[in-house]
C-alpha cells in the first residue's frame, strides 16, 4: 500500500491503484475461503473497544458477505472508560454497561460467550474453554491487558479483593468504590501506579482526581498517596494544577526519586513498603505492570516486551498475516493504549480484512485518539493526536492538549464533549 | 486555546454551548454583547426589533428567514407561527419533530417560547443542536421579530445565507469540489467515534443531514483556523479538499433518527 505523507493531499483517485495493488497482494495470500466457495470466516476474540468495533464494522459493511463470530466471556461489557467517573459518583453503574444484543440483531454477528484458550495457527482455528473450536480465515485478537506476575512484590491476583486493581472494569471497580466510601475518617488511600506502557496513560491520575472528589465531600481529612515508578505522567501539569486548586493538601505523590519504583505491598497487614519504609493504609489500589491479554502469548505472536507487534497499515500481526491484533494488546508505535485508539484501529483493520476477503476497496488507514479526563465537577481536560501508518510504526503526525489556566466555561464544554464522545463511541461499538 | 469569542457568546444569555460559531458570528456576538451593555446602561430596551434581529444571530447559521429562504441545516422559518411542528415538505425532520407535529404541536408564541427555552426537553430527541436561550425577555424579543416573517407579510427582506466562504476567508472554489460518498463513508469512521449518527447531539453536535455547502464551509473553517476548536482543527487539518467534499456528500445522506 502506498504510504501517506504528513500533510496528505491524496485524492481517492490516487488510491485506486493502491487499492488494486492491495487486492492483488491479498489474492496471493493463502487462499481465502471465498475462493473455496463458502463465506469467508472472521473470528474476533474479545468484545471490548477493539473487538466489538471490528466485529460490527466487518459485519455491517460486508452486508452478510463475511461470517463474523465474536468470542467474549462476559454478557455485558462494562467500559473502563468512565469507570473512574463511576467511582467519583458522576455515573451510575448501569450507565457504563453494554450488551451484545444489537451486534447480533442488527448486523448478524454470532456472539459466543466463552473464553478463547488456544490458537492453532497452522489449521487456522481457535480453541474454546467450553470445548470445541472455531475455524477462521482471519482472526482478530483484541483481548486487552493482563497483569505481569511479580511486578509489585507481595501482590498477585489472589490479593485483588484486599488490594483491588480496578483496571478491568467490573466487580473490581465496584469493590474499590465501596472500600473508598468505607474509609475511616482521616484514613489513607494509596495507589501503586503502573510503569509504562499501560492502558490509558491518564487513567490512574483521573482516578486520583475522582477519589479526591469523593473524599473531599465525605472524608475531608483523608489522605491520598500515589506511589509512582515513573518520572512523569500524562497531562501532569493539568492534573497537578487541578489538584492544587480543588484538593489542596490532600494528594501526595512519591516518584522514583523518593523510592516510588521500589515498592512492595503486604496485603494481610494492609501495608505499603516504599524504599524499605512501611506505612499503614486503609485502601490500597495496586495497578500492576501490564502485558497483552494472555491469548496473544498463547497464539505465539507476542515478543519479549509482552505485547504483539503489528503491521501499521492493516494491524496484522508481524508473526502471522492471518491474525490481526487491536487495542491495548498491540505493539504499534505512538498511539496510547486507549478505547479511542482501539476503536480507531478496529476500523482500519475491518477495512483491510474486508478488502482481503471480499475485494472491497482499501484506503489508507486514518488513526486518531482523544482522551478526556475529569478532574473535578465540570473541570474536564483532553489530549489528542492523529497518526499515520509508516512501514515501521504508527507514527504521530499532529496533536493538542488542554492548557493550564483555561476558563471554567471551556473546561465545562470539554467535559460535555466527553459525555458526547462516550455516547458516540459506545454506539459505534454496540449499536 | 479558547476562542477569543467564547465568553462573549455567553454574554448573549444564550445557553448555546460555549463554542465559537465561526469568526463572523463571534464578531457579531462580541459586538452584540457590547451593544447590549450600552442598551442596558441606558435602559433603552424598547427596540425589540433590533434586539430580536441580533438574537437571530444565534439561529442563522442553521436557519433562514426572508424572501427566498430555503431549508439549510434547519428548516426555513418563514410563516413558522401557526404551522404544525415538523410539517414542511422538503426538509428531513427527526421522527421526534414529525411526531410532535402529528401529535398536535403547533408553533405559536407559547410553544415557541417553551421550545427555545429548552429545545431538548420540549422536543426530546429532536436533532436541533442548540441548547436554548435562557432569558425570557430575549426569547420574547426574538419571537416578536420572527413574527414579522409570518402571516404572509409582503416585502420581506432577502434571506441571509447560513454560511459563506467569504466570512471565513475561504476561496469560493472549495464549494465546487465534487465529493465521492463511498470514500466519505469510509472516512466517516473517524468521525463517528465522537459524532452520533442518529442525530443526537449531547456534548458533540449533530452533523447529519446538512446541506453540503454548510458542511464544507464548517470543515474548511476549522482547517484554516478561522473557527477555533482543538479537536476539530486537528481532524480537519489533515483532510484534503476532496476528502472534505466526500464527507459532506456522505453525511448529507445520513438520516438522523428518521
Ligand atoms: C480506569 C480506566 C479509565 C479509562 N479511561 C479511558 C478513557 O477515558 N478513554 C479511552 O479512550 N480509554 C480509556 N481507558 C482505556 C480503555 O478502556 C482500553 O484502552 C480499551 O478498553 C482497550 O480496548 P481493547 O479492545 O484492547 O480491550 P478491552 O476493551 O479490555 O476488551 C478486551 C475484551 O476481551 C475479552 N477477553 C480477554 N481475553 C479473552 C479470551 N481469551 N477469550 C475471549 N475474550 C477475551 C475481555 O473479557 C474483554 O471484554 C481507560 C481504562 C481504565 C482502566
Ligand atoms: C445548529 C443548528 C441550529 C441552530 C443554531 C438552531 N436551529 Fe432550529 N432547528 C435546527 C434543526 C436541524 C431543526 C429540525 C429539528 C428536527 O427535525 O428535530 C430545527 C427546528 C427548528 C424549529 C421547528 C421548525 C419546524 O418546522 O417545525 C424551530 C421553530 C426552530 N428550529 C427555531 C430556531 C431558532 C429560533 C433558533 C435560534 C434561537 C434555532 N432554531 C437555532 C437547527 C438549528
Ligand atoms: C474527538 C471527537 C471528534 C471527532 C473525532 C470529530 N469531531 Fe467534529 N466536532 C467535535 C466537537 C467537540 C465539535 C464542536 C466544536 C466547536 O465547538 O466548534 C465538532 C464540530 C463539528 C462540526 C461543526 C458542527 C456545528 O454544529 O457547527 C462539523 C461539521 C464536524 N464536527 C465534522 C466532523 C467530521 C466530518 C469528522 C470526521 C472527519 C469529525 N467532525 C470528527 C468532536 C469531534
Amino acid at each position: 500500500m502506498r504510504k501517506q505523507n504528513g500533510k496528505s493531499d491524496l485524492s481517492r483517485r490516487g488510491f485506486v491503484a493502491s487499492a488494486a495493488a492491495a487486492t492483488a497482494v491479498a489474492s496471493v495470500l493463502p487462499a481465502p475461503a471465498v475462493l473455496a466457495g463458502g463465506r469467508p470466516r472472521v473470528v474476533v476474540v474479545g468484545g471490548g473497544a477493539g473487538g466489538a468495533t471490528a466485529a460490527r464494522y466487518i459485519a455491517k459493511d460486508s452486508q452478510g458477505a463475511v461470517d463474523v463470530t465474536l468470542v467474549e466471556p462476559s454478557r455485558a461489557y462494562y467500559t473502563c472508560f468512565f469507570s473512574n467517573l463511576y467511582i467519583g459518583g458522576f455515573r451510575e453503574w448501569e450507565s457504563i454497561g453494554h450488551s451484545y444484543g444489537a451486534l447480533a440483531a442488527n448486523h448478524g454477528v454470532n456472539v459466543v460467550h466463552d473464553w478463547a484458550v488456544s490458537v492453532d495457527r497452522d489449521n487456522r482455528s481457535v480453541g474454546l474453554a467450553g470445548g470445541g473450536s472455531l475455524a477462521y480465515d482471519r482472526l482478530i485478537l483484541s483481548p486487552g491487558i493482563d497483569f505481569r506476575d511479580g511486578s509489585v512484590p507481595g501482590w498477585d491476583l489472589s490479593q485483588q479483593n484486599r488490594m483491588p486493581h480496578a483496571y478491568k472494569a467490573g466487580s473490581q471497580t465496584q469493590l474499590l468504590k465501596a472500600q473508598i466510601e468505607a474509609m475511616p475518617e482521616g484514613g489513607t488511600y494509596c495507589m501503586v501506579a503502573p510503569p509504562n506502557p499501560f492502558r490509558c496513560p491518564p487513567g490512574p491520575y483521573e482516578r486520583i482526581s475522582m477519589v479526591a472528589h469523593v473524599l473531599k465531600q465525605a472524608n475531608p481529612t483523608a489522605k491520598i498517596i500515589i506511589v509512582d515508578p515513573k518520572e512523569k505522567f500524562s497531562k501532569q501539569g493539568l492534573f497537578e494544577e487541578g489538584w492544587q486548586r480543588h484538593y489542596p493538601g490532600m494528594i501526595e505523590r512519591i516518584g522514583p526519586d523518593f523510592g516510588g519504583d521500589m515498592v512492595e505491598v503486604r496485603p494481610e497487614a494492609m501495608e505499603v513498603v516504599v524504599d524499605g519504609e512501611a506505612m499503614k493504609v486503609d485502601v490500597c489500589n495496586v495497578i500492576p505492570a501490564q502485558q497483552a491479554g494472555r491469548i496473544a502469548a498463547a497464539a505465539g505472536i507476542t515478543d519479549d516486551s509482552g505485547w504483539a507487534p503489528i503491521v501499521p497499515h492493516t494491524m496484522q500481526s508481524r508473526a502471522d498475516e492471518n491474525i490481526h491484533v487491536l487495542g491495548d494488546a498491540a505493539l504499534q508505535g505512538d498511539m496510547p493504549k486507549s478505547g479511542f485508539s482501539a476503536n480507531s484501529q478496529a476500523k482500519a483493520c475491518a477495512m483491510a480484512v474486508r478488502g482481503a476477503l471480499t475485494g472491497s476497496s482499501v484506503f489508507p488507514p486514518r488513526y486518531s485518539n482523544t482522551c478526556w479526563s475529569l478532574i473535578a465537577t465540570g473541570d474536564g481536560v483532553k489530549v489528542g493526536a492523529s497518526y499515520e501508518a509508516t512501514d515501521e510504526k504508527i507514527a504521530k503526525t499532529d496533536g493538542f492538549i488542554s492548557q493550564t489556566g483555561e476558563s471554567a466555561e471551556l473546561r465545562m464544554a470539554t467535559y460535555e464533549e466527553s459525555l458526547g464522545w462516550y455516547d458516540g463511541i459506545t454506539a459505534d461499538m454496540f449499536s | 486555546m479558547m476562542g477569543p469569542c467564547t465568553a462573549s457568546a455567553n454574554g448573549l444569555t444564550s445557553t448555546s454551548r460555549p463554542r465559537p460559531a465561526g469568526l463572523a458570528a463571534c464578531l457579531t456576538a462580541g459586538l452584540l454583547a457590547l451593544t447590549l451593555l450600552a442598551f442596558q446602561a441606558a435602559s433603552a430596551w424598547s427596540d425589540d426589533g433590533e434586539r430580536g434581529k441580533e438574537l437571530f444571530g444565534l439561529c442563522k447559521r442553521c436557519h433562514q428567514v426572508g424572501s427566498g429562504a430555503t431549508h439549510r441545516i434547519g428548516p426555513h422559518l418563514n410563516d413558522v407561527f401557526g404551522r404544525a411542528a415538523g410539517s414542511l415538505a422538503g426538509f428531513r425532520y427527526s421522527r421526534a419533530m414529525r411526531e410532535a407535529g402529528t401529535g398536535g404541536l403547533v408553533w405559536d408564541d407559547a410553544t415557541l417560547d417553551a421550545f427555545l427555552a429548552d429545545p431538548h426537553t420540549f422536543v426530546p430527541r429532536s436533532r436541533m443542536s442548540f441548547d436554548g436561550i435562557k432569558g425570557m425577555d430575549d426569547r420574547a424579543a426574538l419571537l416578536a421579530w420572527l413574527q414579522g416573517y409570518s402571516g404572509g407579510a409582503a416585502d420581506l427582506p432577502p434571506a441571509e445565507p447560513t454560511a459563506t466562504p467569504e466570512e471565513y476567508g475561504l476561496d469560493v472554489k472549495i464549494l465546487s469540489v465534487a465529493g465521492d460518498p463511498e470514500y466519505g463513508a469510509y472516512l466517516a469512521g473517524e468521525c463517528t467515534t465522537c459524532h452520533r449518527t442518529d442525530g443526537a447531539d449531547k456534548g458533540i453536535p449533530s452533523i447529519v443531514g446538512w446541506p453540503v455547502d454548510d458542511f464544507v464551509i464548517a470543515l474548511h473553517a476549522y482547517k484554516s483556523g478561522t473557527r477555533v476548536h482543538a479537536v476539530m482543527q486537528m481532524v480537519a487539518g489533515r483532510l484534503s479538499d476532496e476528502e472534505i467534499a466526500a464527507l459532506a456528500a456522505h453525511f448529507q445522506e445520513v438520516e438522523g433518527n428518521p
